[in-house]
């Protein structure tokens, strides 16, 4: 990016230092939290944001100030993704927290919060101090880890969930696993209320679900693939807005696939119950035809759905219905994926693809941008507590500049992410994120990177 | 109406009968036709596959699927080795492209799979620089067997179109029951399926059936009668409750086979349980049942398959593995 004459810009990997102050100038502002939209200046001091508008510096900065020209585009929160995969520690040939974040930058995100299902797993104080240094020491964006619910994950005894909050961790969650137990979920979710802690629920019947290996119907029938039928899904979700309203506890489903799940939480919310819900980009980019000739990388839990859910999803992110995007980035390796269906690994890579998917809706008119973009930071940092997400003095300086038009073609070999296992090379998308800033700091920088 | 008739089967690989045009799967049952007679000669042998390599890779135990596919290869002329590999031995699928490529290595012209996951075959033949034949993979399909059948039917009655076919029992677990359903689809004929809702597939009326659960119904004016093995296993899965009740209501009969037409031909893919799917008496009727032609059949299918498949391989044998 050009700079002022007179000001220096800002260099890949600096900003953010004490005192400091860097004008973003000529942006466009888009703030979901507060519905702005407008062009406009804004200006960082250390790691916060210490003013913006529309008349911010309309004769130019001070000097001195290094200067970012943002050419008219995007100048939004830096996004915030709640349900990431990271194989730190036990699987770091799959992922590490440095290369998640290596990923999530390039994606326009400036926050992960990372799921427990690690080895060991997070469900020990000392594991989420571990994972919370680690994160400090080689990430370059913000990582918040999430604890177990239940020991182990095993579904039976809860975790330490004061201690643990205590600890720093974010919420909690059995992430790729039920909690299976109507009476453990139940203790969870009101045993959490006295320390405010959100319970994240995955929400599939593992009774019904277990066997399965993609969505059951035709495509499941013909393939000669177990199918796992969407009522997996439903009645847990169903069965949980029932323990929500009896135990007060807040509830957070993870992800949500299918237009009766949708039916399911409108209802709820009408009825005042303290519920949200999740949604993966795989279930409003792709639909169960994907799966094709036994496309292992199409293999996720929920699985893919046919594409009257698809649409209905894409109709809940725009009402509102569903409250959060995020990427469910779960990175495999070559051998977990290079197998009969039946036996190969769920789970797809997303943190570099979230964006330009969730624009493809905003370019297809379905979905309106500050619309697409609170799910993806107000929204989450709402339900989860966190201080980022919007464009707010005083706030971090968590920003994302995107080019929201600019067309390419994803292409998975050139992911950061050490894995690789997405069905969309070669997609033609449109629109990413040219500069991506973590408390001031400037951690992707598309142009000179 | 008589179909062009084609000069080859156009595919290297024979994964399974969906999305076969039917030219092909006439082909392929015309040559078959030609190896039944060659079968009862005295001297069965011929010398088309002289110098070709057949690996039998069967990663599920099978007695008359692989000794058939064995039978065809030698008769032909090729050279061919059996490979079991046990599933202890098999690390859940993950040796299976390991094996295969250790296999390619050897230059294999045809490699004859089957394996317990869906998709097997097709995720070798993307391996593999010979010709897959897909002896059953999963629930999914089991091209030959269905080409048998057809075989089988078409030498009793002349032709498929127009005949009522009955496909009954666990549906569900079935890849013969879909070879079958795509085939006598693709021929013209009619297809019912008929066993309990829980052993039905869902949408399975998407594949162009007729779904019933009240086997006489589904009997009902039938030519074909095609019985279907029930896994043992399946009490454990809560799909039926006993041995008992599945005969009672879906075993095939004299009672049931009553309300079929006269002259209807029964069928079973074996191994049979005798007094679970299939009355004994009705198993070993000479007039109806024609379950031990089916395995005669078989025979001559594989030889056409591989004699089909290999024509399409260049004469200097197997490219190399790039």
């Amino acid at each position: 990016m050009s700079a002022e004459s007179k000001n220096p810009g800002l260099k890949s990997g600096s900003g953010g230092e004490p005192g400091r102050l860097v004008a973003y100038l000529n942006a466009r502002l888009v703030d979901p939290a507060s519905g702005l939209d407008a062009p406009g200046a804004l200006l960082t001091v250390g790691g916060e944001i210490k003013d913006f508008g529309p008349r911010l510096f309309v004769d130019g900065p001070p000097s001195g100030v290094a200067s970012v020209d943002c050419r008219g585009h995007a100048l939004i929160p830096g996004l915030i993704d709640t349900r990431v995969f990271v194989g730190e520690p036990g699987a770091e040939h799959k992922e590490t927290l440095a290369s998640a974040s290596e990923a999530a930058a390039a994606g326009g995100i400036t926050t992960l919060l990372c799921m427990p299902n690690t080895s060991p797993v997070i469900d020990e104080p000392a594991i989420v101090e571990y994972v919370a240094r680690r994160a400090h020491n080689t990430s370059i964006v913000n990582v918040f880890p999430m604890a177990a619910v239940t020991k182990g994950l095993g579904g039976k005894e809860i975790a330490e969930l004061g201690l643990l909050k205590a600890a720093g961790a974010i919420a909690f969650t059995d992430g790729d696993r039920a909690v299976a137990s109507a009476l453990v979920m139940r203790r969870a979710l009101s045993y959490a209320r006295r320390f405010n802690a959100l319970i994240v629920q995955h929400a599939e019947e593992p009774a019904l679900s277990r066997d399965g290996a993609m969505n059951e119907g035709e495509v499941a029938t013909r393939l000669g693939l177990p199918g796992i039928p969407a009522a997996a899904e439903t009645m847990m979700i169903e069965r949980d807005v029932r323990l929500a309203k009896l135990t007060g506890g807040r509830l957070h489903i993870g992800q949500i696939s299918c237009a009766e799940s949708i039916e399911v939480i409108a209802r709820a919310k009408a009825e005042g119950v303290e519920i949200s819900c999740g949604v993966s980009p795989y279930h409003f980019a792709l639909n169960e035809t994907a799966v094709g000739e036994y496309r292992t990388f199409c293999k996720t839990s929920p699985p893919l759905r046919p594409e009257m859910d698809r649409r209905a999803v894409v109709a809940a992110i725009a009402d509102g219905t569903i409250d959060v995007i995020a990427s469910s980035h779960d990175p495999q390796d070559v051998e977990s994926k290079r197998q009969p269906f039946a036996q190969a690994a769920y789970g797809m890579v997303g943190l570099e693809t979230m964006l330009p998917l969730v624009l493809e809706m905003v370019h297809g008119r379905k979905v309106d941008l500050l619309t697409a973009l609170k799910a993806m930071t107000a929204t989450p940092a709402r339900l989860f507590g966190l201080p980022s997400g919007a464009i707010r003095i005083g706030a971090p300086a968590d920003l994302a500049l995107l080019d929201l038009d600019v067309p390419w073609r994803i292409d998975t070999e050139r992911f950061r992410s050490k894995s690789k296992n997405a069905p969309y090379d070669a997609r033609p998308v449109q629109g990413r994120a040219i500069m991506t800033i973590v408390g001031g700091r400037l951690v992707h920088d598309l142009y000179t990177a | 109406m008589t179909l062009p008739r084609l000069a080859s089967y156009p595919h290297r690989h024979l994964l399974g009968i969906e999305g076969l045009a039917p030219d092909a799967i006439e082909f392929l049952l015309d040559l078959a036709d030609e190896y039944v007679d060659l079968n009862r000669q005295v001297d069965k042998k011929r010398g088309t596959l002289k110098g070709r390599t057949q690996i039998n890779l069967f990663f599920e135990t099978s007695t008359r699927t692989s000794t058939s596919f064995e039978l065809a290869g030698k008769r032909l002329g090729a050279d061919v080795i059996n490979m079991s590999v046990a599933r202890s031995a098999v690390q859940k699928g993950e040796t299976l492209l390991d094996t295969a490529m250790t296999l390619n290595a050897m230059h294999p012209d045809v490699l004859v799979i089957r394996h317990q996951d869906s998709g097997a075959a097709q995720l070798l033949a993307q391996k593999v620089s010979g010709s897959v034949i897909n002896a059953g993979d999963g629930t999914h399909e089991h091209p030959t067997q269905a080409l048998l059948d057809a075989l089988t039917i078409r030498r009793r009655r002349g032709k498929l179109q127009g005949q009522i076919v009955a496909i009954c029992g666990d549906i569900l677990h079935s890849r013969v029951a879909r070879s079958n359903i795509h085939l006598l689809n693709a021929m013209g004929a009619y297809v019912r399926v008929v066993g309990p809702p829980t052993l039905l597939p869902t949408a399975i009326e998407r594949l162009g059936v007729e779904v019933h659960t009240d086997m006489e119904k589904a009997l009902d004016g039938a030519d074909i009668v095609m019985m279907l093995r029930l896994q043992l296993e399946r009490m454990q899965g809560a799909y039926v409750p006993s041995f008992r009740e599945y005969f009672h209501f879906y075993g095939l009969d004299h009672r049931k086979l009553a309300h079929a037409k006269p002259d209807a031909l029964i069928m079973h893919p074996g191994p049979m349980n005798r007094g679970v799917e299939i009355d004994s008496l009705v198993a070993d009727d000479i007039n109806r049942s024609v379950i031990r032609e089916q395995v005669e059949m078989g025979v001559a299918v594989r030889m056409a398959c591989l004699d089909a498949l290999t024509r399409h391989l260049p004469d200097t044998g197997a490219e190399p593995a790039p």
